[in-house]
């Protein structure tokens, strides 16, 4: 009975976090620039990724292996973000332009006496 | 204080992790987590940090409330017909000042709705964030000052 309820719970789990992979996906192609794209790589990919890792957890109930899971869990959230947020900067640096719909952009005023300190930025 | 603190919680991590429990292996993760906290000496906090537990379990209860609604939200967005967006960066002036603040406000910021951290400023007073719906700036702004930044600051000070 138990097994059963855990079944139902992991598969659920598995298939919900799927589908926010196949929405991140979607938003991969459908969005406009990079900047956005990154909204959906890093939100829906994570939120993903992470049900289905606890989907396993839940699935093995072995103390090691949903441990291992669920640390898997705490460092995709720890280091998605940092991702989106490096490769948003270096398509910054880089000069991708953002949309053409984009109503603001704050960086730009600042963007060119950033860029004299910032070591990821090279003088070529 | 108990010494060696740090190395002993990680070598009960990896313990439970490794799934092995005995006493060669917990003597080999406590030496493992001697190198990292070696390897990692310069990084570490220099100062002591407050940590208030409860408003630290708030924040996290805050930021799985919130992850979840950020992934609902790109969800309904990218599967609607017409994409309705108005994108654009926008300055957030900071009240956190310390560096592991700082990087856990724009984590936080970037894993919440219709919200990417994009920069920091070099004085490290100013936040860029991208945002999904930038059609009215002060109200995203007023929404990190109220929400996650004064949960960091109950958290930690």
């Amino acid at each position: 009975m138990i097994d059963g309820v855990g079944n139902y719970v992991a598969g659920t789990l598995v298939v919900i976090g799927a589908l926010f992979a196949l929405t991140a996906s979607i938003g991969l192609l459908r969005l406009p620039d990079i900047y956005t794209r990154m909204h959906a790589a890093s939100k829906a990919g994570t939120v993903g990724s992470c049900l289905m890792l606890i989907g396993l957890a839940v699935h093995i109930g072995e103390s090691a292996t949903a441990l291992r899971a669920l640390a898997g869990v705490l460092f995709l959230l720890l280091t998605a973000p940092i991702s989106a947020h490096l490769l948003a900067k270096a398509a910054y640096s880089a000069g991708y332009r953002m949309w053409g719909g984009s109503v603001s952009d704050d960086l730009g005023a600042t963007v060119h006496s950033a860029k004299k300190n910032d070591p990821l930025v090279t003088d070529r | 204080m108990i010494p060696y603190r740090n190395e002993l919680i990680l070598a009960l991590i990896w313990v439970a992790i490794s799934g092995s429990y005995s006493i060669p292996n917990l003597v080999f993760g406590f030496a493992i987590g001697w190198i990292v906290l070696f390897l990692v000496r310069d990084q570490r906090l220099a100062t002591r940090t407050v940590i208030r537990p409860w408003a630290l379990l708030l924040l996290i209860g805050l930021f799985i409330k919130e992850l979840l609604l950020s992934a609902l939200r790109v969800a309904r967005l990218v599967l609607s017909p017409r994409m309705d967006i108005k994108p654009g960066i926008f300055a957030y002036p900071l009240k956190v000042d310390r560096d592991f603040e700082i990087t856990l406000l724009a984590n936080l910021i970037t894993l919440t709705p219709g919200t990417l951290s994009v920069d920091v400023s070099d004085d490290r007073r100013t936040l860029f964030v991208h945002g999904m719906d930038c059609s009215d700036p002060e109200q995203a702004r007023r929404d990190i000052s109220q929400g996650f930044e004064r949960r960091i600051l109950e958290a930690f000070r």
